[in-house]
Formats: structure tokens, sequence, C-alpha cells
């Protein structure tokens, strides 16, 4: 029995009725970026045939209801992670981006000579690369958590890496090579211990799992619209009292309350930080995704994704030389399969696998230091979503088995 | 057979010829491919201008091994002029096969490591920029 109804899932999205190739399409590659379902593409659409206008500002009917709908998406967006305010709801163009407003903007505030930066070894480059330029401006010291070789973060050793000296602890709420879903209850008590922000990347949590930033007491979480139904747009969750005390991260249009000759001051959260036009358009479809997951419920999305893999855990040790990476136990895990085989590049898999119509990807799927760890140049990932089947997984799994044959 | 990994490209990624370090190189370069993390190293020995002898090590996928082992062969015996007119589409027709803007990347990067080699890596320029 699964816990979602994926055949009529299914019909809600027009990308999955395609045949490439000749067959068709087996969409393995979720964890990269969604498809959209037809709520969505039909909100951008009647965006720009409807209402389009400019928002804030605007005395017009269209302009109105233009900004009525951009905030709309906000509130949905807060109550989806259950924010305590829409004011703590700040657009960005993707998780990477809102990673990196903290960075500048709370980072070059708060961070100085000899304080520590503690980052892990499963964060994807959006979360380290922000925070390796923040060190290397301030003389700071950037410290990794460690991970286990079943890749699944090492906390044994907490206490001597988050220390006094520790003053932002970033981390990912799921990594999207191993799939390992880290206890961040203790890493972030273990940061708010010695007066640490917590900063999430939910990119990989945000789209498959439940998320409460009040239970969880992130004091900043990122994600991308674009991993979880939406078009391409990103969200920055921060704690009001942190938010209002940081200076701004772009300058222009919208952020301002008044400009003067050398100075300026600015605009309520969350606009202050939301300089110029923002992705109207997509901030309003990103509402309709968010309609879209709630009404199936990310209990039951979190659930579907575990009986998938389970399923494909189970199914992928039938490859002769065929390695998955992660967590074995499926509840510190999400719902993808990062993998190798032996003589055969992941390249020539997703290659062998695209003749197919499987769409998975190769590479070291920006987390070059996970994979360096792990002595990996790169591996094959297959990642799931609502829409996927045991049926796609027995798919993948006899193009697996071909291409072994292939490259004896 | 699959057309893209038809026999003489498999061949040559899982035998490659010209395989290993030249102990007597005096010309060497060695570069990634960002997107996927490949990595060739090509050695060569040149002397009055001609190449008399090439190897490379490194990882990749069977196509930019392919294209290293059939390119080295291919370069071996040439002289420094005879090395520019080796191109991109020269690499293309030696593999033979339909490659997408991703894999042509794999393809292209033994040919820029051993430009770079030869002549320096401000000669070498991207085959693939335009
Ligand atoms: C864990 C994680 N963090 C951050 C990102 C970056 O997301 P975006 O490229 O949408 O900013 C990704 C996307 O692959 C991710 O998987």
């Amino acid at each position: 029995m699964s816990s979602l109804d994926v055949s009529a899932i299914r019909e809600d999205f027009p990308i999955l009725q395609q045949f490439v190739h000749g067959k068709p399409l087996v969409y393995l590659d979720s964890a990269a970026t969604s498809q959209k379902p037809e709520n969505v593409i039909r909100a951008l659409d009647t965006y720009y045939r409807v209402t389009n206008a400019n928002i804030h500002r605007g005395i017009y009917q269209l302009a109105e209801q233009a900004t009525e709908e951009y905030e709309a998406a906000r509130k949905k967006t807060q109550k989806f992670i259950n924010a305590k305010s829409w004011r703590e709801i700040v657009w960005t163009r993707n998780a990477t981006e809102a990673l990196n407003l903290v960075a500048y903007s709370y980072g070059r505030a708060n961070i100085h000579a000899g304080d520590e930066i503690v980052i892990s070894l499963l964060e994807h480059h959006s979360n380290i690369v922000p925070w390796q330029l923040l060190a290397q401006e301030k003389g700071a010291t950037l410290k990794y958590i460690p991970v286990d070789e079943q890749g699944q973060l090492a906390l044994d050793d907490l206490e001597n890496i988050i220390t006094a000296k520790t003053k932002i602890v970033a981390v990912t709420m799921m990594s999207n090579v191993t799939g390992a879903i880290p206890p961040l209850d203790k890493i972030i008590s273990r940061a708010h211990s010695v007066g640490a922000v917590a900063v999430i990347d939910a990119a990989q949590g945000a789209p498959h799992l439940p998320l409460d930033v009040r239970a969880l007491d992130a004091d900043f979480l990122a994600f991308s619209g674009h991993k979880m139904l939406g078009p391409f747009i990103g969200v920055l969750y921060g704690k009001r009292a942190l938010l209002e005390a940081m200076p701004p991260f772009l300058g222009g249009g919208d952020m301002i309350r008044q400009v003067h000759l050398q100075e300026s001051s600015w605009n309520d959260l969350p606009h202050k930080f939301e300089a110029g036009t923002p992705a109207i358009a997509e901030a309003i479809a990103f509402g309709a995704a968010l309609d879209y997951l709630n009404a199936l419920g990310m209990a039951n999305v979190r659930a579907h994704e575990m009986e998938l893999t389970r399923y494909a855990l189970e199914r992928l040790q039938e490859v002769p030389t065929l390695r998955v990476i992660g967590p074995a136990d499926i509840a510190q895990r999400g719902g993808l399969a990062a993998f190798e085989m032996e003589n055969i590049h992941p390249h020539d898999i997703a290659a062998l696998l695209d003749r197919d119509a499987i769409c998975i990807r190769a590479g070291h799927h920006c987390a070059q230091p996970l994979h360096d760890h792990f002595n990996l140049s790169a591996t094959a990932r297959a990642s799931f979503y609502i829409y996927n089947t045991p049926k796609e997984i027995d798919q993948l799994v006899a193009s697996l088995q071909n291409a072994r044959k292939i490259f004896k | 057979m699959d057309d893209l990994y038809k026999e003489l490209i498999l061949d040559h990624a899982q035998h490659p010829h010209n395989h290993g370090a030249l102990a007597d190189a005096t010309n060497a370069y060695e570069d990634t491919n960002p997107l996927c993390g490949d990595k060739i190293r090509m050695e060569m020995k040149i002397e009055n201008g001609v190449i008399t002898d090439v190897k490379f090590t490194g990882k990749g996928c069977a196509i930019s091994q392919a294209s290293a082992s059939m390119l080295t062969d291919e370069i071996k015996g040439k002289s420094l002029d005879e090395l520019k007119h080796i191109d991109k589409q020269v690499v293309l027709d030696m593999l033979g096969i339909p490659l997408g803007l991703s894999r042509i990347k794999c393809a292209l990067l033994p040919l820029k490591v051993i430009k770079a080699s030869a002549y320096g890596i401000h000669e070498a320029s991207d085959e693939d920029e335009e």
C-alpha cells in the first residue's frame, strides 16, 4: 500500500507523459530539480496572462492583485515551515543565494578574527564556499563535522568541534549525496549552548521531510522552490530578532525607507532584504506548489519516499559490483541512492541509462569534499519524489544490468 | 551494440594505448573537467619539434579515456606544426559517435591537455569556446 496515489499524481505532471528516444520518460533526478504539476504551470501562465504588474506602490487594480497574491505566497511559505511571522520569510533566487545572504549580512557583521565557523563534510558547495569566503576575509577558522563510514555525520566529538569560539554552525538537513538526515536537534542545541547561530541548508530537507522551524529552533534556514514542485525561486527563513539586527544584503529599490544623498534607512522586514523587483510570478506559483504538497501531506510524502528507497536499496543489490553509499537505515536517509560500479565511470552509466529514457545524475553533485573523503571522483545518483514508482526502479535496475553487460 | 559504446570506444577505454608515465618527458600538463572531475595528465617527449613519445594517465569516463588513447596514437611521430591541425573535428571524427554538449567536453579534454603540454597553456585555447 502506497501512502500516495501515485498514478493520480503522475497525471498532474505534463512532462511525465512524454517519450524520450521512443520510451516513456523515467525521471530520477528530482534532487537536482523536481518536475512541476499542472497547477504550478497554470499559476505562472495565469499570472502573465491576467495579473502581470509590478508589485508594491502600484495603486491600480492589477498591481494591487499582484501584490496580494505575492504576499499570500509568502504567508503560505510561513505556514509550510511553521515560522512565527511572515516577516521572517525572505525571497531569494535560490537556496544558494539565501545561504550567501546569511554569510554576507550576518557573517560580516558578527564574525571576527579568531572566531570559528563550523560546517560539515556532507555539505553542498553552496553551504561551503560562502563560509570559506567569510572565514578568509575575517581571519576566522572553518571547521568540519566529520562523517562516519556510512556517510552520516559523526557527532562523537561535537563538543570539541563546536566550542566557545564558534559563532556560526551551518549544516544540511539532508545530504544530496549520501541521503543522510543528520540529527539536527543535537547539533542545534550544541550550537545554542555556546551562543552560536544555527544555519540549516534545507534545499533537500524542505521538499522531502516534514519541517517545523520553531520545533527545530533553527536560526536561519534556506531552501529552493525548484526542488519542491515550484519555479526557480528561493527562500530564506530567519528569526526576526536576528534579521532585524542585520545590515542589508543588496541595496536598491524596495529595501529602503528613505534615501538621502549620503545615507539611507531600511524598510521593514522582509523587504529590507529584497532589493529590486523580485520574481513575482515565481513566488506566486511557488505558493501553488505548496498547495499541492499540503494536499498530499508531507508525512505521506516522506512515507512514500521511504517505501521507494527501501525497495530501491534492495533491488540495487542485484546489480553485480554496484555499491550504494549512505546510511543503510531508511529512517536516517532521504529518497535517493548514490552509487558506483566497478570499472564503469558514472558518466558512462548515466549515458547508457539515457538510452532507456532514464534520467539520473553523474558527477560529484557539488559535494567535492565529501567525494574526496570517500576517495571517489564521481558517483551516479538516482533520486525519488512523489511521482516515482517501484516500476521505475525496476526499469532502473534492468538498465543498470544492461550497462554492466556492456562494460564487462 | 550500443552506438555510443561501440566496440572501438570500449576497447580503447578498457585497454588504453600509451597509458602510464614517461620517464624522460620534456613536456607535461594536467587538467580537469570541472563538470565531472575527470582528470587527464599528458607527458610528452618532444625532440627537434617532433613528438617522439607520449603517455597519459588519469581518471575519467569511457569517452575521455578513449579519446586520450586514440589521440596519443595519432600524434606520436607528428611535428608540432602538424599537431596544430588536429582540432575538435579531428577528435570527433576519430571517435565517430554522436556526442551531446556535456560529453563533448569529456571528448576534448585530452586534446586540450596535449596542446597545453606541447605549446603552453595560453596557446591551447579551449576548442569548445565558440
Ligand atoms: C543540499 C543542497 N544544498 C544546496 C543546494 C543548492 O540549491 P540551489 O542550486 O537551488 O541554490 C542543493 C542543490 O543541489 C542541495 O542539494
